[in-house]
C-alpha cells in the first residue's frame, strides 16, 4: 500500500540525505521524495511517498524516522482526508499539424502550455500522481521528449465538521 | 571585554565543562592546533595509541566500564577513517561516545583535499548524531549538544568534524546554559497502563522468564532487576551485552541465551509463558529462526528506543522507557509469587546439560574457570570476538556491573585490548583483564605500545590455539573440516613480543602451570601478556545452528 509520510525537519544541510540514507540502509523503497520550506522559518517539510504493505513496516520507517535528531514531527496521511498534488513539466513534440490537439488535450488537464516553439510545447500540469500519468499517456503518441516531476507533496485537509 | 579564544582553546574549555578528563587520540595535520592547546590544558589528559581505532575502542572501553562518556581525537582523512570500525561498533553497543575529528580548512573543503574525508557522510549510518563544524562561533553550542545526545536516551556515538581553521580562528566562546533540539526528546517513564498490564501478566503467569540486554547495564537496572526476579521468582537470563545486570552465581540466574547461551536458558526460552525483555533487541544471535523463538509465550519488551519494539518480533505488551525506573515502577505493582514446578524443571534443565568441558590437557574453559576463581570475579573483563568471547560469558562469574566489556552487536576483531586500556585509565584501582584469541589480539597487537609507554597495567591473557578458533569450528561443523584461512601456523612468540615492547610475557601450556602463573601475572606490575596455548580443536558448545530453533542445539541431546 502506498503511504505519504510527512516530516517535519529541522531546516538544516544534511538533512534530507540523513533521511534519504535511513530509507535505503533499511531497504524502504521511496517512490517520491520532495523537500521545501514550512511555516515555520528554522523547519522544512518533507514529503515522501513509500510502499509499505505491512503496517509493521511503517511503524519502523516511522520510529526510525523519530530516531533522527533532526526529525521533530512524522505523520502518515490519511488518503482520503489529504490533498495530494504534484507538478510536472512535460516537453512533448508539436508541429504546426497536432499543436492544436495537444491544446485541447491541455485544455482538458486544466495544465497550461508555458513554452511554445516550431517543433514542441512545454506542458505544466500539477494534480495528483494518476492525473499526470493521465496527461502523459495521452501525450505519448505525439513524442515526449523531457519529463521533469517534483514528487507528490500532501496536506491533510482540516476537518470539515466543528469540534466540540 | 573577555578575551578572544582560539577554537581549539575553546573545544578545550568545552570539554572542560562537560567534565572530560581524558581523550584516547592520535595526532596528525588537521588537528596540530587542538594538541598544541592541549599542551596548556594538563587537566585534559590524552592517551596516544598507536592507530587511531586503538583510540576509539579504548574511549569505549572507558565509557562502557565507567558510565561516563568517552572521547577519542583524531585527525581528518585517514585518521578520521580509522575510527569508522570503533564507531559502528560503539552505535551497536549503544555506547556514549563523541568522536572528534579534524577536518581541512574551510576554504580546501569538497576540493579532494590532501588528507580530505567527508568523516560525516561516511558516519552517518553509525553515529546517533554527527557535526560539521565550519563556523567558530558554533563550536559551544554543538559540543554541548554532542555530549547531551551521547548520553542521554538509548546512548550512541556522536561524530565532530572541525575544520582546521575553525580550531585556529579567534573568538569569544559564548557557552550555551540550554539545549534546544525540539525533535529530540527521550522518554524515560514507562506508560503506567502498560506498565499494569505488564504487571497483571506476570502475576499470571506460571513460567515467567527474564529476558535481559545491555539495556539494563547502562541505565544501572541491577538492583531493580535483583529485587523483581526474587520478588516472582522469575529466573533470569542475559544477553551477551546483559552478562553483568544480574549476578552469575544467582539460583535464579540462567546465564546466557541464544546461539552459545545455556540449554537451560533455550529451553526455558522455548517453554515460558511471559517472557520479559528488559533492554534487549531481539538480535538475531539470540532469537535464532524468529517463529520458533519464545512460541509460547506473552512478550512485555521494555526499551528506551520505541524503534526497539516490534522491531523483530511482535510485541503484547511495548513500555518505552527508562529500563531502570520501569522496572521500579513494575515492582511496585506485584505481590510475592512462586513458581516451584517451573524452577523445578529448569533445574533438571540445568542437571542434565550444564555448561561441561573435558578436563584433558590445557582447556580454555579451564583457564576462564581459573581467572574467574582467582578474580573472586570482581576483574573487569574485556573480550576480542570469536571462541574465548563466548567462553568467557559461559564460564566467568561476573558480580559487578559493567565488568564485561566485549564487542556484541558489531563483533569486532581487536575490540578487547584496546577497551582493556581505556577501562583501565576509568578503573586505576581494578584489575582489568583482556582475553583475547590469538587471531583478534594481532588485530590491534601494536597498542602494546600504548601500555607501555602510558604505564596502563593490563594483563592479556591469550588463548592460543594457532587458529581463527571460531570460524574453524564453523567449517567443522558446516564445511566438512575444510580449514580454509583460519590456521595461524605462524602466530609470533607472543612472550617475546611482549618482552619487546617492554611488556612482561609468560608461556603456559600445561595444565599444571595454570594457577601459580595466571597468580604471578596478576600480581605483576605493569601490563602482562599471558600466552596459553590451549586445545586446539576445543568447540564453544552448545550451539544452535544460525537461524536454528532454540532448542535445537548442537551439544545438546534431548
Amino acid at each position: 500500500m502506498r503511504h505519504i509520510i510527512s516530516t517535519l525537519v529541522v531546516h538544516r544541510s544534511g538533512v534530507l540525505v540523513r533521511v534519504a540514507g535511513l530509507f535505503s540502509r533499511r531497504g524502504y523503497n521511496i517512490e517520491s521524495i520532495a523537500v521545501g520550506r514550512s511555516e515555520e522559518p528554522d523547519l522544512a517539510r518533507i514529503t515522501i511517498v513509500v510502499e509499505a504493505d505491512d503496517e509493521q513496516v511503517l511503524e519502523q520507517i516511522e520510529k526510525q524516522l523519530y530516531k533522527l535528531i533532526d526529525v521533530v514531527k512524522v505523520n502518515d496521511l490519511p488518503a482520503r482526508e489529504s490533498v495530494e498534488r504534484e507538478l510536472a513539466l512535460i516537453k512533448v513534440n508539436a508541429g504546426s499539424q497536432t499543436r492544436s490537439e495537444i491544446m485541447q488535450i491541455v485544455d482538458i488537464f486544466r495544465a497550461k502550455i508555458v513554452d511554445v516553439s516550431s517543433r514542441a510545447v512545454i506542458v505544466e500540469i500539477t494534480g495528483g500522481a494518476e492525473k499526470i500519468e493521465a496527461i502523459i499517456a495521452l501525450l505519448k503518441p505525439y513524442g515526449i521528449r523531457e519529463i521533469v516531476r517534483t514528487g507528490q507533496i500532501a496536506i491533510q485537509r482540516t476537518p470539515k465538521k466543528t469540534d466540540k | 571585554m573577555r578575551v578572544k579564544n582560539t577554537g581549539a582553546e575553546i573545544l578545550l574549555q568545552c570539554l572542560q565543562r562537560e567534565g572530560v578528563e581524558v581523550i584516547f587520540g592520535y595526532p596528525g595535520g588537521a588537528v596540530i592546533p587542538i594538541y598544541d592547546a592541549l599542551y596548556d590544558y594538563p587537566g585534559i589528559r590524552n592517551i596516544l595509541v598507536r592507530h587511531e581505532q586503538g583510540a576509539v575502542h579504548a574511549a569505549d572501553g572507558y565509557a562502557r566500564s565507567t558510565g561516563k562518556i568517552g572521547v577519542c581525537l583524531a585527525t581528518s582523512g585517514p585518521g578520521a577513517t580509522n575510527l569508522v570500525t570503533g564507531i559502528a561498533n560503539a552505535y551497536m553497543d549503544s555506547v556514549p561516545l563523541v568522536a572528534i575529528t579534524g577536518q581541512v580548512a574551510t576554504f580546501l573543503l569538497g576540493r579532494d583535499s590532501f588528507q580530505e574525508s567527508d568523516i560525516t557522510g561516511i558516519t552517518l549510518p553509525i553515529t546517533k548524531h554527527n557535526y560539521l563544524v565550519r563556523d567558530v562561533k558554533e563550536l559551544p553550542r554543538v559540543i554541548k549538544e554532542a555530549f547531551h545526545i551521547a548520553s542521554t536516551g538509548r546512548p550512541g556515538p556522536v561524530l565532530i568534524d572541525l575544520a582546521k581553521d575553525v580550531t585556529t580562528t579567534k573568538a569569544k566562546p559564548e557557552f550555551p546554559e540550554t539545549i534546544d533540539l525540539p525533535g529530540y526528546k527521550p522518554n524515560y517513564v514507562g506508560n503506567a497502563r502498560q506498565v499494569k498490564e505488564a504487571a497483571e501478566a506476570l502475576a499470571a503467569a506460571e513460567r515467567p522468564l527474564l529476558y535481559v540486554g545491555g539495556g539494563a547495564v547502562i541505565s544501572g537496572a541491577q538492583a531493580e532487576l535483583l529485587k523483581l526476579a526474587e520478588l516472582t521468582e522469575t529466573p533470569v537470563t542475559t544477553t551477551l551485552m546483559g552478562m553483568t545486570a544480574f549476578p552469575s552465581a544467582h539460583p535464579l540466574a540462567l546465564g546466557m541465551i541464544g546461539m552459545h547461551g545455556t540449554a537451560a536458558a533455550n529451553f526455558a526460552a522455548t517453554e515460558a509463558d511471559l517472557l520479559i525483555a528488559v533492554g534487549a533487541r531481539f538480535d538475531d544471535r539470540v532469537t535464532g529462526r524468529l517463529d520458533a523463538f519464545a512460541p509460547r509465550a506473552k512478550v512485555v519488551h521494555i526499551d528506551i528506543d520505541p524503534a526497539e519494539i516490534g522491531k523483530n518480533i511482535p510485541v503484547d505488551i511495548p513500555i518505552v522507557g527508562d529500563c531502570r525506573m520501569v522496572l521500579e515502577m513494575l515492582t511496585a505493582r506485584l505481590t510475592a509469587r512462586r513458581h516451584g514446578p517451573w524452577l523445578e524443571r529448569i533445574r533438571g534443565w540445568q542437571e542434565q546439560y550444564p555448561l561441561r568441558y573435558e578436563p584433558t590437557g590445557l582447556k580454555p574453559q579451564q583457564v576462564i574457570e581459573t581467572i574467574s576463581q582467582l578474580t573472586g570475579g570482581e576483574a573487569i573483563i574485556c573480550t576480542e570476538v570469536g571462541q574465548h568471547q563466548m567462553w568467557t560469558a559461559q564460564f566467568y562469574r561476573f558480580t559487578r556491573p559493567r565488568s564485561f566489556v566485549t564487542s556484541g552487536g558489531l563483533g569486532t576483531m581487536g575490540f578487547g585490548f584496546p577497551a582493556a586500556l581505556g577501562a583501565q585509565i576509568g578503573n586505576p584501582d581494578r584489575l582489568v583483564i583482556d582475553i583475547a584469541g590469538d587471531g583478534s589480539f594481532q588485530m590491534n597487537i601494536q597498542e602494546l605500545g600504548t601500555a607501555v609507554a602510558s604505564q596502563i597495567p593490563v594483563k592479556v591473557v591469550i588463548l592460543n590455539n594457532f587458529y581463527l578458533g571460531m570460524v574453524r569450528q564453523w567449517q567443522e561443523f558446516f564445511q566438512n573440516r575444510r580449514y580454509s584461512a583460519t590456521v595461524l601456523e605462524s602466530n609470533p612468540d607472543f612472550v617475546k613480543i611482549a618482552e619487546a615492547y617492554g611488556a612482561k610475557g609468560f608461556l603456559i601450556d600445561a595444565p599444571g602451570q595454570l594457577r601459580a602463573t595466571l597468580e604471578e601475572a596478576f600480581r605483576t606490575a605493569g601490563p602482562v601478556v599471558v600466552d596459553c596455548r590451549v586445545d586446539r580443536e576445543e568447540n564453544v558448545l552448545p550451539m544452535v545452528p544460525s537461524n536454528g530453533a532454540l532448542n535445537h542445539m548442537i551439544g545438546v541431546t534431548e
